[in-house]
């Protein structure tokens, strides 16, 4: 049976590079994914290509395809990615300059767009998921609206002959079952495959959090060699069967309790993981340990796609200020306290206008709150005051910060570390669109 | 002992929802973990973190639970204030969880 290799090079925009790298020379892959779109990246983006067209795509676009387009071409690697963010067509212009640049013609590179269906949901009678509001009551705040495209536009790039497709907001696990789709020939109908496709792209998309990142636990669950952690490897089989693995000799592990975690991972239903693509169910998922870092996974399929496509939504939400400062040595718990009061009651004086503030202690309580945060009942030997509030305008926001700073010279003794921030908020909300309305556009260009 | 002592945990999130899995590192396990890690101890366990319902779903082929907990991203990852926006850090609150000892048998080797 015909077996094709996929590496995961990227879990994240920032993620590291050299990963990827390993794995396009020694991993023996055909396809090389790298999913770097976060939920607001493609709204922030959006502001980018506003005051210049040429840009919109990921910051790192440059420096991952300069590390990776030789190997990947010397080894007959196909990129899929959606680094392309809000601007795929300059992120593949960019990346042909790259493979110019390093003398590697002939390479094709296609541009998956179409995603942006801002102006789409302004003018038609749409309504925002979670609040039920209509999308048009929003519209002097929108920024972006991108639906999750699925994997069709994809399979149709590499069916023409693209080496690498770069996109823009794609359904994650779709930038993996692309290559599935197109070296199987399966049917965009086989709910099933589809479904068992979507969980190996499921597991693969955050590229560490399979192979032990986000895993150890010193004492309960030790991973080896974390520093030079391993990126995934599914090697899949035409009908759909998997082993998730990674190169020899790299860091982490791959075992079934790192799979286990990573299946459950951002899942709600676990019978109805929706995507553009297909209803997936991975309820019925097992993992068996085939060998050293090897874990074949089974059991998925799937369901009819639905007829909508999500859409995220970013619009200006406020703006955030925020004033951290420290405390240690005896009695730093109730300097920082004596702080917080004092913040608090500045900010009442001087007239801050907030809709909402937090006064937190971050080493005491600041995470998860007083109730269970008092279990040690130990005094800690340092704590950090954070006060944070969302205002208006940014020039409100900036007084939260400077109310913390003034601890300095005016406040409890010995505070120091002051640091102040404010910013303004790009947030996210969603919307359903019937699918027909965002069409997939695809642009090829050769290096 | 701890839930910790016998299985682990993720969080993950999606707007305003947190989900986090508990799942048994001996699926043998699992039964007790099913029994004694239910929707309303995690409400009650969260209830200053978490404002909406607690749902679990049961994935007992590979001995783990899943709690969708709505409202619990203080309003949304993308514009919440707290320190930790996406709620990482509630798996390991969660494994802090009392569950009673039961002796089980030791498996052989």
């Amino acid at each position: 049976m015909k077996t094709i290799r996929i590496g995961s090079g990227a879990g994240y925009s920032g993620d590291r590079i050299e990963p990827a790298v390993e794995l396009a020379e020694k991993g023996h892959i055909q396809y090389l994914v790298f999913e770097c779109l976060a939920e607001r990246t493609i709204a922030i983006a959006q502001g980018a290509k506003l005051k210049d067209p040429t840009q919109g795509y990921d910051p790192l676009l440059a420096e991952r395809m300069l590390a990776v387009l030789r190997p990947c071409h010397e080894k007959g690697i196909r990129i899929v990615t959606n680094m392309g963010a809000a601007n795929p067509v300059a992120a593949a212009a960019k990346t042909r300059d790259i493979a110019r640049s390093l003398g590697l013609g002939g390479l094709k590179i296609a541009a998956v767009s179409g995603d942006d269906v801002l102006e789409t949901l302004k003018s038609g009678d749409h309504r925002i998921e979670e609040t039920g509001a209509p999308v048009s009551s929003m519209a002097g705040s929108l920024v972006s609206a991108n639906a999750y495209l699925g994997a069709a536009p994809i399979v149709a790039a590499l069916k023409a002959g693209a080496d690498i497709v770069i996109t823009g907001r794609v359904a994650d696990p779709a930038l993996f079952l692309a290559p599935q789709i197109f070296e199987f020939g399966w049917s965009m109908e086989d709910w099933d495959r589809l479904g068992k496709g979507t969980v190996v792209g499921h597991l693969l998309e955050c590229a560490g959090q399979i192979t032990g990142g986000y895993f150890a636990d010193p004492g309960v669950k030790d991973v080896a060699a974390l520093a030079r952690l391993g990126f995934p490897i599914a090697e899949v089989a035409e009908d759909g069967s998997a082993v998730i693995t990674k190169v020899a000799g790299s860091g982490g592990a791959v075992t079934t309790a790192t799979c286990k975690e990573q299946l459950l991972y951002e899942i709600h239903d676990p019978a109805a993981y929706y995507t553009p693509d297909v209803v997936a169910d991975f309820s019925q998922v097992r993992f068996t340990q085939e060998g050293p870092d090897r874990v074949r996974v089974a059991g998925a399929s799937g369901r009819p796609r639905p007829a909508t496509l999500k859409v995220s939504v970013g619009y200006l939400d406020s703006f955030i200020g925020e004033g951290q400062m420290s405390y240690a040595g005896p009695g730093a718990l109730a300097r920082g306290r004596l702080a917080l009061e004092i913040v608090r009651e500045r900010l009442a004086l001087t007239g801050v206008e907030a809709t909402e503030l937090r006064f937190d202690l971050i080493g005491v309580d600041s995470i998860h709150g007083s109730a269970l945060s008092t279990a040690g009942g130990q005094e800690p030997y340092e704590v950090r005051v954070r006060v944070v509030g969302r205002t208006g305008s940014l020039k409100e926001a900036q007084r939260i910060g400077n109310e913390v700073e003034t601890l300095y010279t005016n406040g409890p003794a010995s505070g120091g570390g002051a640091t102040k921030s404010a910013k303004d908020v790009v947030a996210m909300l969603s919307a359903l669109l019937p699918r027909e309305l965002a069409k997939p556009v695809i642009e090829f260009m050769e290096a | 002992m701890k839930l910790r002592d016998i299985a682990h945990s993720r969080t993950g999130d999606k707007g305003d929802i947190s989900n986090i899995s508990v799942i048994a590192f001996d699926e043998a396990d699992y039964p007790l973990i099913e029994a004694h890690v239910t929707a309303d101890r995690v409400k009650e366990l969260f209830h200053e973190v978490v404002h909406g319902e607690v749902v679990r779903y049961t994935i007992p082929s590979v001995g783990a639970l899943n709690f969708v907990m709505r409202q619990a991203l203080g309003g949304g990852v993308t514009r919440s204030l707290a320190l930790d926006a996406h709620g990482k850090c509630l798996a390991s609150a969660l494994l802090d969880l009392e569950i009673p000892d039961i002796a089980r048998p030791i498996q052989a080797a």
